[in-house]
């Protein structure tokens, strides 16, 4: 009998949430791509009807100002992020006094919401208001930085905030790597006479491959589920210049009762995410394996 | 002991179970949360409850309404619809069709619907024949404000031209004030949109483009010359408009920061709760051209079980058309009775102005609904033509490409 426990306990244990994700994440996805397929407005129907709505997605205007806004967005976010996170690491692991109150100081934008982060930038960065308001005060009366209302610019203003959002949490990550590092391969280095910087590139970082690879991944999903930061910085605008695919989704499916329309677009989302995850995990699976 | 409980019980069983006593019930989802919407749904909810009626609130907030619609389509797939819902427009004629919505006719026919409603106005709550809805108020959205010392120092009248605008608000530029106060947000970009097309393209012209969804319209001259003078629009608004809110916009006018705004009748609330006389310290006007744009609220009845659903869904329907409800609600809302034999002794005059050109308009045919604000089109085509507007509005692109897009874009939408 405690043997039969003992096997089965684990798998009956698990078996709910199994069954639980099986239904809400995989049941759900199937459900999507079905009503994708079909004529749904404001309520889901069932006769497929083909490839319609994703005519419509890739024909609309709105929809590729979402896709190209996704890939600026992204790019610019997890590379800035990253950079600026490594710099920073690399800054407060010189055995800094005052470290551990640096570090909170810049681990703290993390433990704000979205919405909180794109109010106060939208204040910020408002000319108006904050930064180009301020600088002009002082006397300097040509400056300009009006990013958030320009439609060309909006996206990047975007940018700087998660990015100032984003790059504290990386840093953490960061320095985290830093830290496991072998002590004893920096000091023989340092023996060596072998200058830091060249230490940094050439031991420590390459030895940190996995940490850029989560933190590339956290990132990367981060950028591509973005929606509240959008939403509370810019409302999609000016215009619908910085529209994301999310928030492209959202106004369909529930300000404009068009759900095919919603449910194509969230699968094209989806399909950006495996191209991204479907690497990793095959990478990942791999190395098990080995 | 035991048969007096079983007594009692079956005594409630029967009581339950007797329908010829129901008692009115009503569940009523509505996005009336705000100050003085909020008051305004609680003049109906006291009457329904003087009447004997039992009133669930259900309110939703958030999103103008979002939430509630989704809201709405969880209740409606679980097959457990509220008994009457906040809707407008065609969104009525989408339920309709997804057959949910219950028939009013008896109510609407004994309280003489047809004769104290503007046809335009009867029609939308009409759902092939049969009466399917109850308008709440009529906010006509093509007005045009402004601050009444400003234009006075700068010795303008109320413009009745798009011209005569266009020439007040290069004097009002040139004199350092903001001749438009504007928040740059897609519904506000749209409803200044429909207002100068209302003006270019005539009562007419208006419904062809925006009702019937002519190409041919949506595609003419006309139509590039509306978007010349939203170009024109553009150059009238501060820097600052990026995601402003309205009532922010209507404060600018309010304090002469700004000398217009094109907005609602929703901003007359505003004017009036910071103690401002209309005539006095602000003017209302209809903006240049004839015509008159409506958006109307109003209660769809949902199909629902149960003789006290029905009883209540009567006894609501007959309230909220009523003579009182529809002055007091109005009296707090700032728009006007959607039956037209209501006195209006006790509104201001800028809703005397409203009652009159609504009558005067539905009578030769100019009585239109706003496109702006979900009345004239479903929310996929008026949702594609709002994405070209804005888009417009916030770039330098052409008149010319925008018609093209416009047309494409509805094409698109269908």
């Amino acid at each position: 009998m405690t043997e039969w426990l003992e096997r089965h306990v684990p798998k009956m244990v698990l078996a709910p949430s199994f069954a639980a994700i099986l239904v809400f994440v995989y049941g759900f996805i199937a459900w999507t791509a079905w009503v994708s397929l079909t004529r749904s407005r404001l309520l889901p129907k069932y006769e497929i009807e083909g490839l319609i709505q994703y005519e419509r997605l890739f024909a609309s205007p709105r929809f590729d100002t979402a896709m190209v806004n996704l890939f600026i967005f992204g790019t610019l976010f997890i590379i800035i992020s990253m950079v600026l996170g490594l710099l920073i690491a690399i800054l407060l692991d010189q055995k800094i006094r005052t470290e551990g109150v640096l570090r909170t100081i810049y681990l703290y934008p993390m433990a704000l919401s979205m919405i909180v982060t794109g109010t106060a930038w939208k204040w910020i960065m408002n000319p108006g208001l904050g930064i180009e308001k301020m600088v002009r005060d002082w006397g300097f009366e040509n400056f300009s930085f009006d990013w958030v209302i320009d439609p060309d610019m909006a996206i990047y203003a975007v940018v700087i905030a998660g990015v100032w959002q984003a790059s504290g949490f990386v840093m953490a990550l960061f320095l985290a790597g830093l830290r496991s590092v072998d002590g004893e391969i920096i000091k023989a280095a340092q023996v060596d006479g072998i200058p830091n910087w060249r230490i940094y590139s050439a031991i420590i970082i390459p030895s940190m491959a996995p940490i850029f690879l989560s933190a590339f991944i956290v990132l990367a999903h981060l950028a591509i589920k973005s929606f509240d930061l959008v939403i509370a910085l810019t409302g999609g605008g000016p215009g619908y210049a910085t529209d994301l695919p999310a928030t492209y989704m959202y106004a369909m499916a529930f300000s404009r009762g068009d759900i095919g329309q919603a449910a194509s677009s969230a699968m094209v989302m989806m399909a950006v995410v495996f191209a991204i995850i479907v690497p990793y995990l095959y990478s990942e699976l791999r190395t098990k394996h080995d | 002991m035991k048969t007096s409980v079983f007594a009692a019980v079956s005594a409630i069983a029967i009581t339950c179970a007797m329908p010829a006593v129901a008692e009115p019930q009503a569940e009523v989802l509505h996005w009336w949360t705000s100050g003085g919407e909020a008051k305004s749904v609680a003049v109906l909810q006291q009457e329904f409850a003087d009447n004997g009626g039992t009133w669930t609130d259900m309110p939703v907030a958030g999103g103008g309404g979002d939430a509630a619609m989704t809201a709405l389509r969880a209740r409606v797939l679980s097959g457990n619809a509220p008994t009457a819902v906040q809707l407008k427009g065609p969104a009525i004629q989408e339920w309709y069709e997804e057959g949910v919505l219950a028939d009013i006719s008896a109510v609407a026919e004994a309280e003489g619907w047809a004769d104290v409603l503007p046809a335009s106005i009867a029609g939308h709550m009409m759902c092939e024949g049969t009466w399917c809805a109850a308008p709440v108020n009529v906010h006509r959205v093509d007005w045009i404000w402004a601050n009444a010392d400003v234009l006075e120092a700068n010795g303008i009248a109320m413009p009745s031209t798009w011209d005569e605008f266009n020439a007040a608000a290069d004097k009002l530029a040139a004199a350092g004030i903001t001749p438009l106060a504007h928040g740059g947000q897609a519904w506000q970009d749209a409803t200044v949109f429909e207002a100068v097309a209302l003006g270019i393209l005539g009562a007419d012209g208006f419904k062809k483009a925006f009702v019937d969804l002519d190409m041919d319209t949506l595609k003419s001259d006309g139509m590039v010359a509306v978007f010349d003078q939203m170009r024109k629009m553009r150059g009238y608004v501060d820097d600052n408009f990026s995601g402003r809110d309205w009532n922010l916009a209507t404060a600018m006018v309010m304090n002469g920061e700004a000398a217009f705004q094109i907005m609602g009748d929703w901003a007359k609330g505003e004017f009036l709760a910071a103690g401002k006389a209309p005539g006095e310290d602000f003017l209302c006007a209809s903006v240049p051209g004839d015509g008159f744009l409506y958006n109307v609220d109003s209660f769809a009845m949902f199909n629902v079980d149960g003789d006290d659903k029905k009883a209540g869904q009567d006894l609501l329907s007959k309230l909220i058309v009523g003579q009182n409800f529809q002055k007091v609600f109005n009296l707090n809302k700032g728009s006007i009775p959607a039956r037209v034999d209501v006195a209006l002794d006790d509104f201001d005059s800028c809703a005397h102005l409203s009652a009159k050109d609504m009558s005067e308009s539905s009578d030769n045919g100019s009585l239109l609904p706003s496109y702006a604000h979900g009345m004239a089109l479903r929310g996929a085509q008026s949702g594609a033509i709002t994405d070209v507007v804005t888009a417009h509005f916030n770039s330098d692109m052409s008149s010319a490409d925008a018609v093209n897009m416009l047309a494409d874009a509805v094409a698109n939408s269908m």
